[in-house]
């Protein structure tokens, strides 16, 4: 409510000729405006907001801007002051500068107010020099739909010469035309066609409010019906999207897992643990960024990604030196020793860096979204995706193009040979197990970026992992991905039609019962050394 | 390892090392060890008795999650008793006997509370416990603390509908909390579209139906409102933020009601924040989110979203400015915050204090009834009285989050209200009040039938 009076008042005193306003009602209206302002209760300072806006008063729009960013301060004597960037004061009343004042404090706003604040902003900016002002005042004025402020709008659309700003405000004067119950019927039609150009959730809600006169009713339910197609296509997307997202998320968590538990057998019960100490390797840099080089913050994660790899990948080798390699053959055994392994990790991680949560920071450019059509692409997921990707094709460029790969390969496949051969077995399982946690650790700065930095970070993935590398076929790094990404779609597209909790039950059933078709996973890998 | 040669491994005997146990040996090893743990337990009670006297220690278990996903929420509870527990020595103990905590972690695993409960009632024999944050945690001990006849001091707000005799309330019922919240989102905010988002256990299954409910009543049609519920440690809320987002673009000022727990909020403000969820496009009032859950969080995106308590370190005035003093020099740390439920632990152990001294003796059925109209002064400037049925009063703050993660205050309830532990909104406890003070002595008293319709505990 407060909203539209505020649009439309403010759009009446901009239009009304000055000559019609006496100078002297302008400088009291100022004065009472301010004095609500500075007054400390919420009701009155949003009042004042949007009577201050209406005054047309030339500091209206400083004084309004510095509520916004949080410059405008107040007095112990309710006086008003603005707070330029580099700190100097002036006088809000008079524009003019103030010497240094004690006892300021900041004027404090709720939601309401925030809200009286927006939309007198929105209406201040409408006729501003800057066109991405005026866009975003003519999308303020749409989302309140106010008949009154039709004329306004004519004149804004009347001098507007930038293409995006003046068809934001057509849609505006559509919306307001579709509410207005005087609006001629073509006049109708033609608002239906602009809004249905548009085409988005809001506009197609008000498009459902249409119900006179017939036509323009009818051409509506069209343009509805014709939007939710478009807009369910969207939706679709937009699933997909968050389940590529997700996907990606299993698949770094279980690409480590598939080097160790695929190529080796070993099943590793600590996987979890060794992406938590990834995570935590994150942590600890942008700790050390933060303190000595701030500057490098944005670069934190491509410090963190090689370091993380290399700590995690030095525990692997020394677990797999100190604890795995006594136990091959013996699956259960390892099984119970890698899971006691995981507990006396986590304990490790809770005393030297205490139970609670860490923060990790996400550098600025991977912070926000943007826009696709009807699809939002969240920075950090895609950075996710895109990293997870990088770091599948590097593990296969590893497994089929280097020496060691080849020299794991082998030992995958027929160690005897190998050894035979002159392959130095256990020190290829010792790198194996390492290449495995070290992917591990790599997968755990990407997810410190999504989940919380606690010692129990690895819990929440390990079964996923587990399940993902059994699902796509063991010992298969192409069956893990598709795997991963499978799983994460159904997850995804189920979510909104049985809530995230049924969601995760459905796709746990629907595993066991794929497994029980094909155990061995989607593409297992075959052989007659495999099968043995 | 084949499994066809049955023969070789027989089923008696087991292998440990290079040491081969008979059956007879193992059920040896078995007896003594049953004999031990029998014992065991037995023992310290021995020795204490035998050596009791005036001037041993009074025991105050502290029972809240050290680790796990409730860690972030609770571990500043069990600082915040130990330092209580000090300040209290300091002042000579309780009834000339010094005080002793027994600090014990179960982990945000809700059985293993029940377990450490009856650990600290049965085999430490505390006076008191102080302990639990989830609904589900207090409703995993509450047999326990019925059936050996302890004392516990929930400081949580939670979803009413329970009136134990042996649990102390000092967190806020639904209409101290919940239902103000409700109250200033349809006033103030003119909000018409309705998101109920909780964890799924106890409290905000509960919550939610009282709040649809109450919503239903102030006639908000079923459409305007949608439930969702998530598992605890939900990490991945790009979905439902989209769904929240679409839901909230009707036409009508949306808000989220959440009763979200626990670690699962910071993703969910960091996708609130990632998605573009602005405080003045859709507000997310939380009850489960205070100044210790935001600590680790950068709140600018969040700035404007609310929270409902009865208590915010913010609140100016010279008792709670002493004690957070006093806690940042207790915990060595000045940029540790407080928050409501530390409130609410100061104000039970200081009503705890002062029933024991009125009582004359820390024995739970005499301190029990001694509670009932104890009154201590709380942290904002007023009063807190124990009522009869087992919860105190409170005044009711909404506050804002601000960019340095503290609440500013935007409304505050005139003066203290009263708690309703039994939803009248609710058709099966509408009629129910609980009332322990004789000759009534019913947790749930139904005013209509004349009848006690149990509600946890007798007096034994």
């Amino acid at each position: 409510m407060t909203r539209l009076f505020a649009i439309l008042l403010l759009l009446a005193s901009v239009l009304a000729p000055p000559s019609v306003r006496a100078a002297g009602q302008e400088a009291a209206a100022q004065s009472d405006a301010l004095a609500a302002i500075g007054s400390g209760d919420y009701d009155k300072l949003r009042q004042g907001v949007s009577a201050l806006a209406a005054s047309g008063d030339p500091l209206a729009l400083t004084i309004l801007s510095a509520l916004h960013d949080g410059r405008l301060m107040v007095g112990p004597d309710h006086t008003l002051y603005v707070k330029a960037a580099d700190g100097k004061l002036t006088n809000a009343a008079t524009g003019k500068p103030a010497g240094a004042v004690a006892g300021l404090h900041e004027v404090r706003m709720s939601n309401p107010v925030r809200r009286a604040l927006e939309a007198a902003l929105g209406g201040l900016r409408l006729f501003s020099a800057d066109p991405a002002q005026r866009l975003a005042a003519a999308d303020a004025v749409f989302h309140t739909r106010d008949v009154a402020a039709l004329p306004g709008l004519e004149k804004a659309i009347a001098r507007e010469h930038d293409p995006t700003v003046a068809r934001a405000l057509r849609q505006a004067r559509a919306a307001a035309l579709l509410s207005d119950a005087k609006a001629s019927q073509s006049d109708k039609l033609v608002a239906v066609a602009l809004l249905r150009e548009r085409g988005d959730q809001e506009a197609r809600n008000i498009l459902a409010g249409v119900t006179a006169p017939p036509a323009a009713a009818a051409a509506a339910r069209e343009a509805v019906a014709s939007i939710d197609r478009t807009l369910a296509l969207w939706r679709m997307a937009q699933d997909a999207y968050y389940g590529l997202s997700l996907g990606s998320v299993l698949l770094l968590a279980a690409i480590g897992l598939a080097i160790t538990f695929g190529v080796m057998g070993v099943i590793n019960m600590a996987h979890g643990e060794l992406v938590m100490l990834g995570a935590y390797t994150t942590f600890v840099v942008q700790e050390v960024i933060r303190s000595n080089a701030p500057g490098l913050f944005g670069a934190s994660l491509f410090i963190a990604v090689p370091l993380a790899f290399i700590v995690a990948g030095a525990a692997g080798i020394a677990i797999e030196r100190g604890l795995i390699r006594f136990l091959y053959g013996r699956p259960l055994e390892t099984l119970l020793a890698t899971w006691g392994l995981s507990l006396v990790l986590q304990q490790l991680v809770r005393s030297i860096f205490g139970p609670d949560n860490r923060q990790v920071g996400t550098p600025d450019w991977m912070s926000g979204a943007a826009q696709l059509g009807g699809l939002q692409i969240t920075y950090s997921r895609l950075t996710i995706i895109i990293f997870s990707f990088l770091v599948l094709f590097a593990l296969m460029a590893v497994l089929r193009l280097t020496p060691l790969g080849l020299r794991m390969r082998a030992v995958t496949q027929n160690r005897r040979m190998a050894a035979a051969m002159g392959i130095r077995t256990p020190w290829i399982d010792a790198l194996t197990f390492g290449l495995g946690a070290g992917v591990a650790g790599m997968a755990g700065v990407a997810l410190s970026q999504i989940d919380n930095v606690s010692p129990n970070l690895g819990q929440s993935y390990i079964i996923d992992s587990f399940m993902v590398v059994v699902f796509g076929g063991v010992g298969n790094l192409w069956g893990t991905a598709v795997g991963a990404l499978t799983l994460g779609v159904v997850n995804k597209f189920l979510e909104p039609v049985a809530g995230a909790v049924l969601g995760k039950i459905v796709v746990l059933v629907l595993l066991i019962l794929f497994i029980q078709r094909r155990p061995r996973g989607m593409f297992p890998l075959k052989g007659r050394a495999v099968e043995a | 390892m084949s499994v066809d040669k049955l023969g070789d491994s027989k089923l008696g005997d087991s292998k440990v090392g290079e040491l081969k146990l008979g059956r007879r040996q193992l059920g040896g090893l078995g007896i003594a060890a049953a004999a031990l743990a029998a014992g065991l337990p037995a023992a310290p009670a021995i020795i204490r008795r035998a050596a009791a006297a005036e001037g041993e220690p009074i025991k105050i278990g502290v029972l809240h999650s050290l680790s796990g996903t409730m860690a972030i929420s609770e571990t500043t509870l069990k600082d915040v008793m130990l330092m209580l527990i000090a300040q209290q020595n300091d002042k000579g103990g309780v009834l000339g006997r010094k005080l002793e905590p027994v600090v014990v972690d179960p982990a945000s695993n809700w059985p293993l509370f029940a377990e450490k409960a009856r650990q600290l009632l049965a085999v430490d024999k505390v006076a008191a416990v102080f302990g639990c944050w989830t609904s589900v945690s207090r409703k995993s001990v509450l047999p326990v603390f019925e059936e050996l006849n302890g004392i516990l001091y929930y400081p949580v707000q939670y979803e009413g509908q329970e009136c134990s005799r042996n649990v102390f309330y000092t967190g806020a019922a639904p209409n101290q909390q919940a239902i103000p919240a409700v109250d200033y989102l349809m006033k103030e905010e003119g909000v018409k579209r309705w998101v109920l988002a909780g964890t799924d256990y106890v409290y905000p299954r509960t919550t939610n139906q009282i709040l649809e409910a109450y919503l239903k009543l102030k006639g908000v049609a079923p459409d305007d409102i949608m439930i969702n519920y998530t598992p605890f440690g939900q990490s991945d809320w790009q979905n439902i933020v989209s769904q929240i987002k679409s839901f909230g673009s009707a036409g009508k000022q949306t808000a989220v009601v959440s009763t979200i727990n626990g670690d699962a909020n910071v993703p969910f403000y960091k996708e609130l924040g990632a998605q573009g969820v602005k405080a003045t496009d859709i507000p997310v009032v939380a009850f489960s989110v205070g100044e210790e859950e935001l600590a680790g969080m950068d709140t600018k995106p969040l700035v404007g979203h609310l929270a409902a308590w009865n208590y915010f370190e913010s609140v100016d005035t010279p008792e709670n400015k002493a004690f957070i003093d006093a806690w940042h020099k207790f915990i060595k740390n000045p940029k540790r915050t407080t928050n409501d439920p530390m409130e609410a632990h100061y104000i039970g152990f200081n009503m705890w204090v002062k029933a024991v001294e009125k009582a004359g003796t820390t024995e739970p059925n005499e301190v029990i009834d001694a509670m009932i109209g104890v009154s201590v002064p709380n942290l904002s400037g007023g009063y807190s009285a124990l009522m009869p049925n087992h919860h105190i009063t409170k005044p009711v703050l909404i506050g804002e989050i601000q960019d340095n993660g503290q609440f500013n205050v935007v409304s505050r309830t005139p003066g203290l209200v009263v708690a309703q532990e039994w939803s009248p909104y609710v058709a099966e406890t509408k009629d129910l009040i609980g009332d322990w003070r004789a000759p009534l002595s019913c947790g749930a008293f139904n005013v209509k039938t004349g009848k006690c319709g149990g509600g946890g505990g007798k007096k034994s």
